[in-house]
């Protein structure tokens, strides 16, 4: 039970490098970019691969129309996300501790997991959400409209994972140093649990 | 996707060529073969290795290349006005030309040089000199700009200029046309002992590179034509060439080509910036311009300076000595060791070649063959280190490898030849096409050459390229000086005409250079931060339209309310920060240059308009697939209408 409850403080603890690596990574790939474009997504607000990456972007948005990139201020989610991140971590290390010291069972590192799943999965349903609305809520007078076959407009949404071209740019969406973080560490709480239900047997 | 075939596009051009060339292989003129076209072959998107900095001559200008490829990258404007980006045009760059004479639109630009630390370029700043109404430019190498000029007193035809020392404490600028010193109205008869030539020591600030005329050593009446620093042994030595030792005032060709010798002065300046130092010479008045550019403000300033330190070398002993040199020397070149001071006896059959330790030596044996104007005349044998015999007709310049070798052209037999200090034997000769000047090596001139590539710049043309009519652009030559033998690897055009060039690895340089302009550093007085601080101001009958530019708008872009006879200042802020994004401003019936505004720079331009109606303005620099709808109007009315001024953008 030791051994899975120092899993379960490493992995929870792994959440914390949120605060200093980005959760996410959106590039813009364009021939006249041969050093790139592209931001960075903290859990506390947007930063461009280069200081000027977040206005250049918002000024080549300006003629499909889009909204400017939000400051931080501008989005409840970068004030709850560090709460929310920060808080889980702790939980999960007082868990891990509570395990430790043999006050508390191994199901209960699952039910950390459960719970950081379902906020996870929250997260990836509101940023979606936003990059849905950053994506086709245009400006009606845009200086370039550009419609589907079928008549709809086009959405210059970029991808939750992977890449996808829009216009002139491919967009990519990866994982970002403290996106592999978190992955990680969410693994090795389950292992946490693996490893404490296998002792139990015992 | 279209960069992927413009590459397959220049690839089959330069196979197209490569073939045609091969085909044609017995010709004469060092046919293009393949490992040739491979060795300065860059391929599309990869950087070249070094950068040179080729005088533009009379075009005033310094333009920027790339080796080995030959492709050009930039011209600066220095000395000229250069209506492309407004240089000399602008409100803020006219200071930049203005001198003693006032404001001339035209130099003649002949020596890059780049600055040194222990002897070894260093990539911070380029001195170039203006031959005819002497100055010296200093080009910042962050931003590719002329960043000050000073103008050089005294002194008429700079053109042993502008060199500099081995830690960049001056850069030194030598008269080639003496003057009556002070200026006088006298006969030109009277040249003998009334003319002097003055040798300008410039000090060099080595945070700023801000340049101040330290002293003026005010030699006898000769040409004092080019000029060295020493280096290593020979650091705190300066050598300068001289012809017309005759002081012939006519028909110099016959008249200053008598004497079997002329002299190189050799001028130890540290012994004479102690005397200075210690309140030495003569503090005399003067008159002359130093402008300088601030990349914060974006703005220059010219300021008139009121005197100058004036050195006579009679009154520094040991500071000054002539060493005897066959046959009106030109190019006067020091060996990477500072050992060697070569002679290019343009009159000479032969190449004469000084020794430091030697002279060193005769000095102190006092070894003197007489003195011209109390300056010490060294014995000729005493001071000689060797001699090439029979080198070519003709000899220029010289630059060094890092193998011991030096090269030197020859005007007269069209050719660069390659021989051995310290044998004096001549190695290779490879013919230049036509009549070579001066010629390159990467750190040539510096303790450590670079001995890959060398090339020749040419004073004719003839048939190298295409005919396009009489006038033509000068021809170059790279030759890979690698091996035992040169070999002519490539020809490319130059502009204007190049006295000289220096290169340097581009790792040196391109670090360091700027991608834009900060806005938040921006100082310009007229200067907008962001479109919400866009107005038009008037005062009297001069209209001040505060713009800024972004892509793909002009704000304000709609202006009434202007009349005829007002003079309009457009100061126009570029609010774009990303790189390689400029605008241009043109307005129609300008009497003036457009402007081109890089990200974050303000420049300002006048209009005066003279005609009622509504004139358009629009971006000269296609910046953005809406460019063409990046434009402007401005109503006109006449000089006693009552219409207020107003100015707008987007509302209909």
């Amino acid at each position: 039970m030791k051994t899975a409850s120092t899993i379960m403080i490493i992995g929870s603890a792994l959440l914390l490098s949120l605060f200093i690596y980005p959760l996410w990574v959106v590039e813009l790939e364009a021939p006249q970019y041969p050093d790139g474009l592209g931001m960075f997504i903290h859990l506390n607000g947007l930063q461009g691969f280069t200081e000027f990456d977040l206005q250049n972007i918002d000024g080549l948005n300006h003629y499909i129309g889009m909204q400017t990139l939000p400051k931080a201020h501008e989005m409840w989610e970068f004030s709850v996300f560090p709460i929310v991140v920060g808080g889980m971590a702790i939980l999960g290390i007082i868990v891990g501790f509570l395990g430790f010291i043999g006050k508390i069972s191994h199901n209960w590192f699952l039910y950390w997991l459960i719970l950081m799943t379902v906020l996870g999965v929250l997260g990836m349903f509101d940023f979606n959400a936003w990059m849905t609305d950053y994506g086709s809520n245009l400006d009606p007078n845009a200086i370039i409209k550009v419609t589907e076959p079928d008549g709809t407009p086009f959405s210059y949404k970029p991808p939750l994972l992977g890449s996808r071209d829009i216009l002139n740019f491919t967009a990519i969406s990866y994982p970002g140093t403290g996106g592999i973080f978190l992955t990680i560490g969410m693994f090795l709480t389950f292992i946490a649990y693996l490893v404490g239900f296998k002792t139990n047997k015992k | 996707m279209n960069l992927k075939n413009l590459g397959i596009g220049l690839l089959s051009i330069f196979f197209a060529v490569s073939c045609g060339k091969s085909e044609k292989k017995s010709g004469s003129n060092g046919a293009l073969n393949k490992s040739h076209a491979e060795q300065v072959y860059v391929a599309p998107g990869e950087h070249d290795d070094y950068y040179a900095f080729i005088s533009g001559g009379y075009s005033g200008n310094l333009l920027v290349y790339g080796l080995p490829s030959g492709r050009m990258f930039k011209e600066i404007p220095v000395f000229s006005q250069f209506p492309t980006s407004g240089y000399g045009y602008s409100e803020e760059t006219k200071a930049m030309l203005n001198t003693s004479h006032g404001f001339i639109p035209w130099g003649d630009l002949h020596h890059p040089d780049i600055s040194q630390t222990d002897g070894v370029t260093d990539g911070r700043w380029v001195f170039v000199n203006e031959n005819n109404t002497p100055r010296i430019a200093r080009v910042d190498l962050e931003t590719f700009e002329t960043v000050e000029v000073i103008e050089v007193p005294n002194s008429a035809g700079n053109h042993s200029s502008s060199f500099v020392t081995e830690n960049t404490e001056y850069v030194v600028a030598g008269t080639r046309f003496s003057v009556p010193f002070p200026q006088q109205d006298i006969s030109i008869k009277d040249y003998k002992g009334k003319f002097k030539g003055a040798l300008s020591f410039i000090k060099v600030d080595q945070e700023t590179g801000a340049m101040d005329i330290n002293f003026q050593l005010m030699m006898p009446g000769f040409n004092y034509d080019l000029s060295h620093p020493g280096r290593g042994q020979s650091h705190g030595w300066f050598f300068f060439t001289t012809y017309n030792t005759e002081e012939a005032s006519t028909l110099l060709e016959v008249n200053a080509s008598q004497n079997d010798k002329d002299f190189i002065a050799a001028v130890n300046w540290k012994k004479i910036e102690e005397y200075v130092a210690n309140g030495g010479g003569e503090m005399m008045p003067a008159e002359y311009a130093h402008n300088t550019y601030d990349h914060h403000t974006h703005v220059g300033k010219s300021e008139m300076k009121k005197e100058v330190r004036i050195v006579n070398p009679s009154d520094v002993p040991g500071a000054v000595f002539f060493l005897p040199t066959p046959k009106s020397p030109h190019g006067c070149d020091i060996s990477p060791d500072g050992q060697y001071i070569v002679g290019n006896g343009k009159l000479s059959a032969n190449l004469t070649v000084h020794s430091f330790p030697k002279m060193i030596k005769a000095i102190e044996n006092e070894s003197f063959d007489g003195e011209a104007y109390g300056i010490p005349i060294l014995n000729f044998d005493e001071t000689l280190a060797g001699v090439v015999e029979n080198p070519g007709l003709g000899p220029l310049h010289t630059e060094f490898d890092d193998k011991g070798n030096a090269y030197t052209t020859f005007f007269i037999t069209s050719e660069v030849v390659k021989w051995e200090l310290g044998s004096w034997e001549i190695k290779d000769r490879k013919p230049t096409y036509y009549s070579v000047g001066h010629l390159t090596i990467p750190g040539g001139n510096s303790r450590k050459p670079d001995g890959k590539y060398m090339f020749a710049m040419n004073k004719i043309t003839k048939d190298r390229y295409l005919p396009v009519g009489p006038e033509l652009e000068h021809s170059a030559q790279l030759y890979d000086i690698s091996g035992d033998k040169m070999e002519l690897i490539s020809d490319f055009p130059t502009h204007g005409e190049p006295h000289y060039a220096a290169a340097i690895k581009a790792d040196k340089v391109a670090p360091n250079s700027r991608k834009i302009y900060r806005l938040d550093e921006n100082e310009h007085p007229y200067a907008v931060k962001n479109e919400g601080e866009t107005k038009v101001v008037r005062d009297g009958k001069t209209v001040h339209v505060y713009m800024s530019t972004i892509r793909s708008h002009f704000n304000p872009d709609n202006i009434e309310g202007i009349k005829v006879g007002d003079k309009v200042y457009f100061h126009i802020t570029n609010l774009e920060q990303d790189f390689d994004v400029p605008h241009g401003f043109a307005m129609i019936g300008q009497n003036n240059s457009e402007l081109l505004i890089m990200p974050g720079q303000t420049k300002t331009t006048t209009w005066e308009p003279d005609r009622v109606g509504v004139w358009p303005f629009y971006c000269t620099d296609f910046c953005s697939a809406l460019h063409q709808e990046m434009q402007g109007y401005i109503r006109v009315s006449p000089a006693d209408s009552d219409i207020e001024l107003s100015w707008s953008l987007g509302e209909e």
